[in-house]
């Protein structure tokens, strides 16, 4: 055992951190530091600038155009990604489709869908949540006929998804479909992928309590998709679904972006003031920080436990619920500390002060704008990717045997 | 980066899971408890034989260790002794005091006590707190005052783990200073029998024995100084954060073994026609001790590795944020496993109490949850 990164992992370290200074835009990465909004553009540009480096799917194998790396090299380059600003690679296509599609696709459907979505061609949403089926996801009722017309087999899709995360943007949405109603709830469930440009698809957005628009309904009426879109077999698509989520938690755990929201939190933290002396200073304050730290430390060795026990296991295991649960907690401190360090600059809401190009007078100090907004937001951690209840469900029936 | 033991430490897991499976069943210990000692001499010349008291040190003075490093291996030691909730003194005599001799001691004094250390001949014991000083190293009015070639100890010395079986003492006595300088605090090797000693042993909550110690006029040799004078307590910080180290890894043993335990009366207790690990209520306390002990296990992971750290900056700021999270974690799983067992819990013919207070008492030891969190916290302005 040895905790040390080897000369070799420091080295790697030592290259991503060249690329960073190389080629990641300093607009975006300020926009990132600042908490300003990220444009579609914004994404685009910082997954094309990875692919042209070979590194667009640093968690994927490299049969499939990833780079291969294992745990520790995919840790670091999370780390140091997060640290200098880089946006996050949204999780849709690289994480949770793709690897549905390498394990369950066929080679047309790999050899189509995969390049695309390394190179940031195409851009993913999910299909899950339906407005009646949450975390009782197998209820779901979005139908999928499968008809035959002169132009070939294809499904006839009616219904409606929820909770889509920026759906506003995407070319191709994954959904989980009802193809049959006969037997347990689970196996009349189909995975399709779904063209966002056929007729029949209406987005709309749902506004959070943050005021962004970063989630949707969408609506299907009459949309029909080609049966070759189909991923596996018909009706297994509960199978996949949860090889899927598993997948999302690993990301979920966000390590990367918790230490640099600790080091941002400590940076206000030593600029805000309180009875004349730095906040940090106060030591009830000072305390809740060190708390969240240790939690931090704790996780960040955790996930590195879990991700080379995994090793060249192709699905993560329940275990990643542990990730998941403690992951989105701690996030939700970083949150809800920054914001109450502002105090009551917390108020101010300046909605136009979180576009890049807005040079108006800032209300409080530069960076308070967005941090109110960031607390509010992130109460969605403990509740999507399967809420954190769910999640202890999963670890005692799967864990525990409960 | 690696998290995997190897081979040999594999094996030495298994070869301590055997013993306490034979050995230390629960009615055994509960006997050992209530012995002269507290413990097993015999189980002490089966540690000697396995070769765990010779883990620590070099091999020049008849020890495993290869490289110096071997804190991961006593933590995979620790962990078991955790498990089989072990009352023997490996933590004072082989860990503090030894690891103390080791990092700190002269040649001789090396040569004097850790072969005999490791040969299961000789038990130690650190006599370091005081009783106004709750969990501060710097609290030291103990005094040694020069008498002819040596030095005579005056003072007192509170909750003294394993005080009363140990052959020697290391006492911290002031040679110069006020009561809290950090200067000023040297380290003398004391007899077991020496005249003016007192020796005052007693149980612990968790089945163990410690002793308050008097010195009245105890007189010992100028080669009984351990390290240079008035320059002990770096040394005392080392010994007791490579303790702490230790200690965590305990602390995870236990609640791992307790888990396994509250578990399987959950899978079994039936109460309303069906087993009680079935209501969501008592599932989600169950995770929620589950994922405390990985955490657990993760930062204590992390103290070890870094116990065996020369940076002492870097050493302090792992021991301080693991002592701090394994008790919180050890607090949290002991008062969830005595809940889930419902009266059960609070029994004391079942092994959930016995590691409940262990575990309690654990965060007591070497600086509860609250010292080492502020003492972390207070890092925060250093950085």
């Amino acid at each position: 055992m040895d905790l040390n990164f080897t000369p070799e992992e420091q080295a790697f370290r030592a290259e991503v951190r060249r690329f960073l200074d190389a080629k990641l835009p300093a607009d975006i990465s300020d926009k990132v530091h600042t908490g300003k909004r990220l444009q579609k553009a914004d994404f685009v540009r910082w997954q094309k600038a990875l692919h042209q480096q070979g590194w667009g799917a640093t968690m994927w194998p490299k049969e499939f155009g990833g780079t291969g790396w294992n745990a520790v090299q995919q840790h670091i380059f999370e780390e140091e990604c997060a640290d200098a600003g880089a946006p996050m690679q949204l999780p849709f296509g690289l994480r949770m489709v793709a690897p549905v599609i390498m394990a369950f696709g066929n080679k047309s459907q790999q050899e189509y869908f995969l390049p695309r979505i390394v190179s940031g061609e195409d851009w993913w949403c999910q299909g899950y949540s339906e407005p009646g089926s949450g975390s009782d996801l197998a209820s779901l009722k979005m139908r999928a006929e499968r008809v035959a017309s002169a132009d070939g087999e294809h499904y006839l899709v009616n219904g409606q998804k929820t909770w889509n995360t920026l759906g506003q943007h995407a070319d191709w949405i994954f959904c989980l479909v009802r193809t049959s109603t006969e037997g347990r709830q689970q196996e009349g469930i189909s995975f399709l992928l779904i063209d966002m440009k056929a007729p029949g698809i209406t987005v709309r957005p749902i506004i959070m309590l943050d005021g962004e628009h970063e989630i949707n309904e969408v609506w299907f009426e009459d949309v029909k998709v080609p049966a070759q879109n189909l991923v596996g077999q018909e009706n297994k698509g509960w199978t996949y679904a949860k090889f899927l989520l598993g997948h999302e938690r690993t990301g979920i755990a966000g390590v990367g972006r918790s230490k640099r929201a600790l080091k941002q939190l400590k940076a206000i933290a030593r600029s805000e003031i309180a009875n004349g002396r730095p906040l940090i200073e106060d030591q009830r304050f000072r305390d809740k920080i060190a708390q969240v730290e240790l939690e931090l430390m704790a996780l960040e060795v955790t996930n590195m436990r879990v991700l080379s026990a995994e090793g060249k296991k192709h699905a993560p295991g329940p275990e990643s619920s542990i990730l998941k649960i403690k992951g989105s907690e701690i996030q939700q401190m970083l949150t809800e500390l920054m914001m109450q360090a502002l105090g009551h600059y917390s108020l101010p809401w300046l909605p136009e002060a979180l576009d890049a190009d807005w040079h108006g007078e800032p209300v409080g100090a530069a960076y308070a704008a967005p941090l109110s907004g960031h607390y509010f937001n992130f109460r969605k951690t403990t509740i999507y990717g399967g809420s954190n209840e769910i999640q202890k469900n999963i670890i005692a029936q799967m864990i525990l045997g409960l | 980066m690696d998290f995997n033991y190897n081979e040999e430490q594999l094996a030495l897991q298994d070869t301590l899971r055997r013993f306490i499976a034979k050995d230390y069943g629960f009615e055994q210990r509960r006997a050992l408890a209530k012995s002269a000692d507290g413990f097993s001499r015999d189980h002490w010349r089966q540690f000697a034989d396995l070769g765990i008291l010779a883990l620590p040190f070099p091999e020049e003075f008849g020890g495993l260790s290869v490289d110096g490093g071997n804190a991961v291996d006593t933590m995979l030691v620790m962990e078991m002794l955790g498990r089989g909730l072990v009352l023997e003194p490996y933590l004072a005599t082989v860990i503090l005091s030894g690891g103390l001799i080791r990092d700190c001691g002269s040649q001789a004094q090396k040569a004097a006590l850790l072969p005999a250390i490791a040969g299961g001949e000789l038990l130690l014991a650190l006599a370091h707190y005081e009783a106004g000083g709750r969990y501060e190293l710097n609290h030291v009015t103990t005094a040694a005052k020069p008498d002819g070639s040596g030095y005579a100890l005056n003072g007192a010395k509170a909750v003294v783990l394993s005080g009363g079986a140990a052959g020697k003492l290391i006492v911290s006595a002031r040679t110069s200073g006020a009561p809290n300088d950090a200067g000023g605090i040297s380290l003398f090797l004391v007899d077991g029998n020496a005249p003016g000693l007192t020796v005052r042993n007693y149980p612990t909550q968790d089945g163990a024995r410690a002793a308050e110690v008097k010195l009245s006029n105890v007189n010992v040799a100028g080669d009984a100084l351990i390290g240079a004078k008035d320059q002990a307590l770096p040394l005392v910080e080392r010994a007791f954060d490579y303790a702490i180290a230790a200690l965590c890894a305990e602390a995870v043993g236990a609640m791992a073994a307790l888990n396994e335990v509250t578990l399987e009366y959950l899978k079994t207790r039936k109460q309303f026609g069906q087993p009680i690990g079935r209501f969501q209520a008592l599932q989600h306390r169950m995770v929620d001790m589950v994922v405390a002990t990985e955490q657990a296990r993760s930062m204590a992971t992390l103290a070890a590795v870094k116990a065996d750290s020369s940076d002492a900056a870097e050493r302090r700021h792992a021991i301080s944020a693991a002592k701090a999270y394994v008790g919180q974690s050890a607090r949290s799983v002991g008062q969830a496993a005595v809940q889930l067992h419902g009266g059960m819990g609070v029994v004391d013919e079942l092994n959930v109490s016995h590691y409940f207070k262990r575990l309690t008492m654990i965060n007591a030891t070497f600086g509860d949850a609250d010292h080492h969190l502020g003492l972390f916290s207070d890092m925060l302005l250093a950085a």
